[in-house]
């Protein structure tokens, strides 16, 4: 079974979502699904900037295998994106929890975290598939 | 039922992802799909291929038969041990399967056929047989692992016994020698130098982890349809399929016109539609900006629409590559579009071949 931090929240399309404690929040897909994905060649970030709604579909991920929509797990504003992933997409396949996040979001409405899954409950949303 | 290869338990032990392949459980990689193409392209890579399909034809009539059945002409093969690539046509011009003949002699030949087409590859060959006295005998004892990549002959040799190396000794592209328990061919599916080799059931995890421990990477199903697409290769049942013409399937090259009085299955249909010059063609495509070009997707020219059949990311070129059908006023240089997730993206028209030998060639 594939590593899923306790520490995260988690959306059923494969997002994770990290509480940075100061409004904002990283976001990038799960350990699960860069490994359904295979390896990734190019993916395609928002704009920072970008106003975003929860389930908004606001990045690409392109592996050798898909192309792969990203949704907004929560709504706000893009304040950031990581920009290594230009020259390095393969970081989303090796390090998918850490170096491989996608983008920061400045949150909306802090509640909406509580609409996420926790660990246990993306576990059993995978084991369903 | 899920069919697995000799190799099966291998493959696991190597950490290989396996996935359903037309009722094959096969890998699909063993970690990294771009990884295991650049071994290829640099260095050695391996392939199971013991799933496809060996058949072998018997019989005093063997090669009337076969040059009935097939597009090219086995009366070209002169040379003991020499293979021919064609195509295998029903009676309305169509691709039921694309295929390898090796010659052993007029009475004797070996074909390699695809795995996904093998129950009607067979049936075909059974129907078409009426008066011809030839058998037909499936080979299913044998694996079959395919050694690609620059090193690739090297490191192989560590395996030959000394006759085996004196028979495989400056053997010409596309032949194949039978020494001892293996058949080796010097055929591939990826552009590189390399061989196929033919080896016993019994024999074969042997033989697999000898590679492996002569430095040889296995390579999964996901490097090998990247590997064959940079390399221009068809892929049965993307590329073409029992609706598809040889003539809009980059397969002309393997129709033997000459001579004329061959009736091969299938020769009414093509004349009429090389006469008439209305088949689509199958040509490259090249995207050198971000995304990847997929089967499927609509391609848009002046002269009408067509289709990408197979697309990838080239790993070797670093950018999307394709093959598509499209009206044949369509010319190598042009640029045209494709519909890409809802926007139209301009590539360059290729040859349909990207990289042999590790260099870029269009």
């Amino acid at each position: 079974m594939s590593n899923i931090p306790s520490e995260l929240k988690y959306a059923t399309s494969h997002e994770w979502v990290r509480n940075e404690g100061d409004g904002t929040v990283t976001v990038g897909i799960t350990e699960h699904a860069q490994d359904l994905l295979g390896d990734m060649v190019f993916v395609e970030l928002p704009d920072v900037g970008d106003e975003v709604s929860t389930g908004d579909d606001i990045c690409v991920a392109e592996s050798v295998k898909a192309a792969s929509d990203i949704y907004a797990p929560v709504s706000g504003e893009v304040v950031e994106v990581n920009e290594e992933l230009e020259d390095s997409p393969e970081l989303v396949n090796s390090d998918a929890f850490g170096d491989g996040w996608l983008f920061k979001l400045k949150l909306e409405d802090a509640g909406e975290l509580e609409n996420l899954l926790d660990a246990e409950g993306y576990k059993n949303s995978i084991d369903d598939e | 039922m899920t069919n697995k290869t000799v190799l099966h338990a291998k493959h696991l032990a190597s950490g290989a992802k396996m996935v359903d392949f037309h009722g094959w459980e096969m890998p699909i990689n063993y970690g990294s799909q771009i990884e295991e193409h650049n071994a290829v392209r640099q260095n050695a890579g391996m392939f199971d291929v013991s799933h496809m399909t060996i058949v072998d034809l018997q019989g005093p009539d063997a090669k009337a038969f076969l040059r009935r059945l097939v597009i090219n002409d086995v009366a070209k093969l002169t040379v003991t041990g020499k293979a021919l690539y064609t195509g295998m046509l029903n009676e309305s011009g169509g691709v039921i399967d694309d295929l390898i003949i090796y010659f052993f002699s007029d009475t004797s030949y070996r074909l390699v056929v695809n795995s996904a087409t093998r129950e009607k590859d067979l049936a075909w060959m059974t129907q078409q047989l009426t008066g011809f006295d030839v058998t037909i005998t499936e080979r299913p004892e044998f694996g079959m692992i395919a050694v690609q990549g620059p090193e690739a002959k090297a490191k192989v040799a560590n395996l030959l016994t000394p006759a085996q190396i004196v028979a495989v000794e400056g053997m010409k592209p596309f032949f194949g020698v039978q020494v001892g328990d293996l058949f080796i061919a010097t055929t591939g599916y990826t552009g590189e130098d390399g061989y196929e080799i033919i080896v016993p059931d019994c024999a074969a995890e042997d033989f697999w982890q000898k590679l492996i421990d002569a430095g040889v990477a296995p390579c999964g199903l996901g490097a090998r349809d990247t590997l064959r697409l940079e390399a221009g290769m068809n892929l049965y049942g993307l590329d073409m399929d029992e609706t598809v013409s040889p003539l809009a399937a980059n397969m002309a090259w393997t129709i033997s016109w000459e001579p004329e009085d061959r009736k091969f299955i299938g020769r009414d249909v093509l004349t009429a539609q090389k006469s008439a010059g209305d088949q689509p063609k199958l040509v490259g495509l090249v995207l050198e900006e971000k995304g990847v070009l997929r089967s499927h997707q609509v391609v848009v020219t002046e002269f009408g629409k067509g289709e990408i059949t197979s697309g990838t990311f080239s790993p070797t070129l670093g950018h999307s590559v394709a093959l598509a059908r499209v009206p044949r006023s369509v010319k190598v240089g042009d640029t045209i579009e494709v519909e890409m997730r809802k926007k139209l993206v301009k590539v360059q028209v290729t040859k349909p071949s990207f990289v042999r030998n590790g260099k870029k060639v269009y």
